[in-house]
């Protein structure tokens, strides 16, 4: 472990002191709340998940455990949107934010377990879902939640978990195709075998017993085509009414023509050629094709799961004197509703009374709060930071900003796929010209040699199915896919590598992508005979009690206790007693005010955050410049990025003054603050209108449709969930480093499938006159479509990552698997690349 | 060569049976998820006798 680095967490330790005690040694952490978490893991015997974890983990949310934000779902009206019953048993489906490995999943399984009330316990670390069945008599949904989030983990209850059922339904349905079609080719082949070997060496096989192979082969074959093969006659009858000619098209037709002769023909026991083999062959690796298509779309998350993530369940009505916690979906416009401090504000309103500071960044972009006053409007999803507000509803659910921004990014990716659009109907044209030219070849043998006609027809039609051809992108994209996930680069959309290694411009969002996304003490200036060290100590212990999200800037540094007497000022800062004496921490005039002086506005060189001053009932002590401090990382990526050709510009939501100090840190010349999430999409779609190809990397949720309409998007691991939904890569690491590296893999992937697709052109082209002409017989051209798209794989696997980079234990066999499963994976995209 | 007439349909049996041992899984809930169960090994480990595992890693 990195001394520097937190235990838990892995962010740096910003000369936090703390430790956590686990298995008897004493490890660094950078907080707290790291601090319980570690220790309560420890403690219930688990520490071993510190060995086996992939990642490290989510800092935990202190602010949202110190409230117990999950109080409401202990009421049984809140809990039972999302609970199923049945007798005493209450069940419920999780989406658990941060849980991103097997560890994690084995974590809190185990923890779960511990609780002697929960009767069942299943995690997902591939879908980071969990399902929880509990006695409803001993505990409520609310002492579940609580559990998960003790460990660190933000647990969101999933109400309408029909998608997810319907993936399960879809995967298992298509798993048993693919056992049906792998089996049945297995058999059929083994008696085509036979009868191939003993036709090669000239002996013959006793004719009852061909007669016998041809029936069981039948037999064998016709599951294979009923059930396996369904989806692919599906989706030619669907294509077909709506009169497109889509791949399944011209596969449809061989397969039937393919089984309907050697039905006639095995049944008639004639002698003529069956090609049970061939039909069986085509239909698996057809098969697998669909399924590796389907896992991958799986794997996307939904937009509206992620809509349901970002706001709470539950609202406090003010009904009279009362507080009630009522369903969001129950609040009517011009309710008066409570906000608690550190509470998401569930609706669009405007405040009625109580000054805030309301945390933006969601929407805006904006790394520091912003004040609100009675009157004015504060937004669905946003953050209240300060002491409790009240808000009369305006708007709710499909009303809200935060729905537009959802709309605005559902029409953003609902515009992109203009480019495959562009492809199909390439193949679609392609597809309709082997179609016409295998009736040419029917005809033309008709008219010469009848006899050869059929089976000619169909060599024409098995080989000029451009399969080679047509897994020439996919494979090396796969390839490079696997080898980006090496390097910490999840890639959710494959196409957007093609596009990646096209990209001349990057776009960054400021906050948590250049930036971590937390505010920190980038200054400290002492100004009387008070050293630095002592004033950041004075400053963090009457910050300490403090809610306000400024004041976490300073808790690293507290080593010593709370003040006593702190009293928080809204807008304003907060006063406190230390070593008995008296202080304040906030604004000039605040400060000045104690002292009873006017205060005059403070200002520092090269200033790029918020100033703050401490001051004691005598004089200003110190000044404080919080800022959200720019990633290590930052200037060497943006540098690499250059030396590829590509230029970096930062386009943020935040004031002129703070990304001017963030781009000059990381040497960028291009950056314009104060962008709201239309400019944004305005800005990069004049970039591509100027012929450029746009990467955006964005964290928040106001980056989301500006993400959707960039040519590649790039959210950072640790962003909003909405941000992933429109992202096409995510950067796991927070390690901008693997930028500029996964640049560089995206242009040799480009490299290696333009030599897949020039070998594969060339393999069609040329078998195509030579099937047409009779030479070739069904079988052969099988086998020729499948050993020409094992040759384009080896050529593919030289993408693939070769030395195991240093990481946690478990890592490397993992790895490996999941090299070999993505070399599987290209040869079924492969295949059935079609639509 | 006539025992296969009787070979063959025994196969074909084997495979029906290996067909639907396998829907059964699938159904079953077997393929949902091939990373977790992985560590169902640590997972039926007793929660009772924790201290241990440290220990044994060190003498090792």
């Amino acid at each position: 472990m990195n001394p520097l680095l937190c235990f838990h967490c892995g962010e740096p330790l910003l000369g936090s002191t703390v430790t956590a005690r686990i298995n008897g040694r004493d490890e660094a952490v950078c907080c707290q709340g790291c601090r319980a978490v570690a220790e309560l893991i420890g403690d219930v015997g688990l520490s071993d998940y510190y060995l086996f974890r992939e990642t490290s983990s989510a800092r935990p949310d202190e602010a949202a455990l110190a409230r117990d934000a999950w109080a409401a779902y202990a009421r049984p009206e809140i809990a039972a949107q999302f609970t199923r019953r049945s007798g005493d048993t209450e069940s419920v489906t999780l989406a658990i934010d941060g849980m991103r490995c097997a560890a994690c999943s084995w974590l809190i399984d185990k923890v779960l377990q511990l609780e002697p009330a929960v009767t069942q316990v299943s995690t997902n670390a591939s879908t980071g879902r969990a399902h929880v069945s509990w006695d409803s008599s001993r505990l409520t949904l609310a002492d579940i939640l609580r559990t998960i989030a003790r460990l660190g983990y933000r647990p969101c209850p999933l109400g309408d978990d029909q998608v997810q059922q319907l993936q399960q339904r879809e995967q298992r349905t298509a798993l048993k195709r693919l056992a049906v079609a792998g089996l049945g080719m297995m058999q059929v082949m083994m008696f085509a075998v036979a009868s191939y070997s003993a036709h090669l060496s000239g002996e013959s096989i006793e004719p009852g017993l061909l007669e016998f192979f041809r029936l069981v082969s039948l037999l064998v074959a016709t599951p294979v085509m009923a059930y396996a093969g369904a989806p692919i006659f599906a989706g030619a009858l669907q294509s077909l009414r709506r009169r497109t000619v889509g791949m399944d098209v011209p596969v449809a037709i061989a397969l039937v023509l393919a089984y309907g002769a050697s039905v006639w023909n095995a049944l008639r026991g004639n002698r003529n050629e069956v090609y049970f083999d061939s039909v069986t062959m085509f239909v698996f690796f057809l098969t697998l094709g669909r399924f590796v298509q389907m896992s991958v779309r799986h794997r996307m998350t939904g937009v509206s799961d992620a809509l349901a993530r970002q706001l709470p369940a539950a609202a406090h009505r003010v009904d009279g004197k009362t507080i009630e916690d009522v369903p969001v979906s129950a609040l009517r416009r011009g309710d008066p509703v409570l906000v608690r401090a550190g509470e998401v504000i569930p609706v669009d309103g405007e405040l009625v009374a109580g000054m805030a500071a309301i945390d933006e960044a969601m929407l805006t972009g904006e790394s520091l709060p912003v004040q609100r006053s009675p009157g004015e409007s504060v937004a669905a999803g946003t953050l209240n930071c300060l002491g409790p507000i009240y808000v009369r509803v305006t708007e709710t659910a499909a009303g809200t900003v935060i729905s537009h921004i959802v709309s605005l990014l559902q029409r953003a990716q609902a515009q992109k796929p203009a480019v495959s659009r562009a492809a199909d109907a390439a193949a679609a044209r392609f597809l309709l010209c082997v179609i016409l030219g295998a009736a040419l070849t029917f005809a033309l043998w008709l008219a010469f040699d009848p006899t050869q006609a059929f089976a000619a027809t169909l060599a024409v039609l098995v080989v000029a199915c451009p399969c080679a051809f047509a897994i020439a992108m996919p494979a090396a994209l796969s390839a490079a896919t696997a080898r980006l996930a090496h390097g910490g680069v999840l890639v959710t959309n494959p196409d957007a590598l093609e596009t990646l290694a096209r990209v001349d411009r990057i776009v960054f969002d400021k906050t948590g992508t250049l930036t971590r996304g937390v505010i920190t003490v980038g200054r400290c200036v002492a100004l009387a005979d008070i050293s630095e060290a002592q004033c950041l100590q004075i400053a963090a212990s009457i910050e300490l009690a403090s809610e306000h999200p400024l004041a976490r800037a300073f808790v690293p540094s507290a080593t010593c206790e709370p003040a006593r007497d702190v009293r928080t000022v809204a807008g304003c800062g907060v006063e406190g007693v230390v070593n008995d004496r008296r202080y304040r921490v906030g604004t000039d005039r605040f400060v000045a005010d104690l002292r009873g002086e006017p205060g005059a506005e403070q200002t520092l060189a090269d200033m790029a955050g918020t100033l703050v001053t401490l001051g004691d009932e005598r004089q200003a002590l110190a000044l404080f410049d919080l800022r959200d401090a720019a990633r290590t990382s930052a200037p060497a990526a943006i540098e690499s990025l250059r030396k590829l050709n590509v230029s970096a510009q930062i386009l943020s939501g935040d004031s002129q003054q703070a990304v001017g100090g963030v781009a000059a840190h990381c040497g960028i010349t291009d950056y314009f603050a104060r962008r709201s999430p239309v400019q944004k999409l305005a800005h990069v779609q004049q970039l591509q209108r100027e012929g450029h190809c746009v990467a955006m990397m964005g964290d928040g949720v106001n980056d989301a449709p500006v993400l959707a309409g960039a040519d590649v998007s790039i959210a950072m691991g640790r962003g909003a969930a909405l941000a992933h939904a429109s992202a096409d890569m995510i950067l796991v690491g927070d390690n901008l480093g693997s930028l500029a590296d996964a640049i560089c893999v995206a242009r040799r992937s480009q490299r290696i499938a333009r030599q897949n697709m020039i070998w594969s052109a060339f393999y069609n082209l040329g078998s195509l006159p030579l099937a047409a002409l009779g030479f070739i017989p069904p079988w052969l051209a099988a086998l020729g479509m499948s050993l020409s798209s094992i040759a384009v794989l080896l050529n593919t696997t030289r993408l693939l990552p070769r030395a195991q980079p240093p990481m946690g234990i478990g890592d490397s066999p993992q790895s490996r698997r999941h090299d070999v499963s993505s070399a599987i994976a290209s040869q079924a995209c492969a295949i059935g690349v079609r639509s | 060569m006539s025992i296969l007439f009787v070979l063959i349909p025994l196969s074909l049996g084997l495979v029906v049976f290996a067909g639907w041992a396998f829907f059964w899984a699938v159904g079953n809930g077997q393929f949902d998820d091939l990373e977790s169960p992985g560590w169902d090994a640590l997972r039926e480990e007793s929660i009772a006798a924790p201290a241990k595992s440290p220990e044994r890693r060190t003498d090792a």
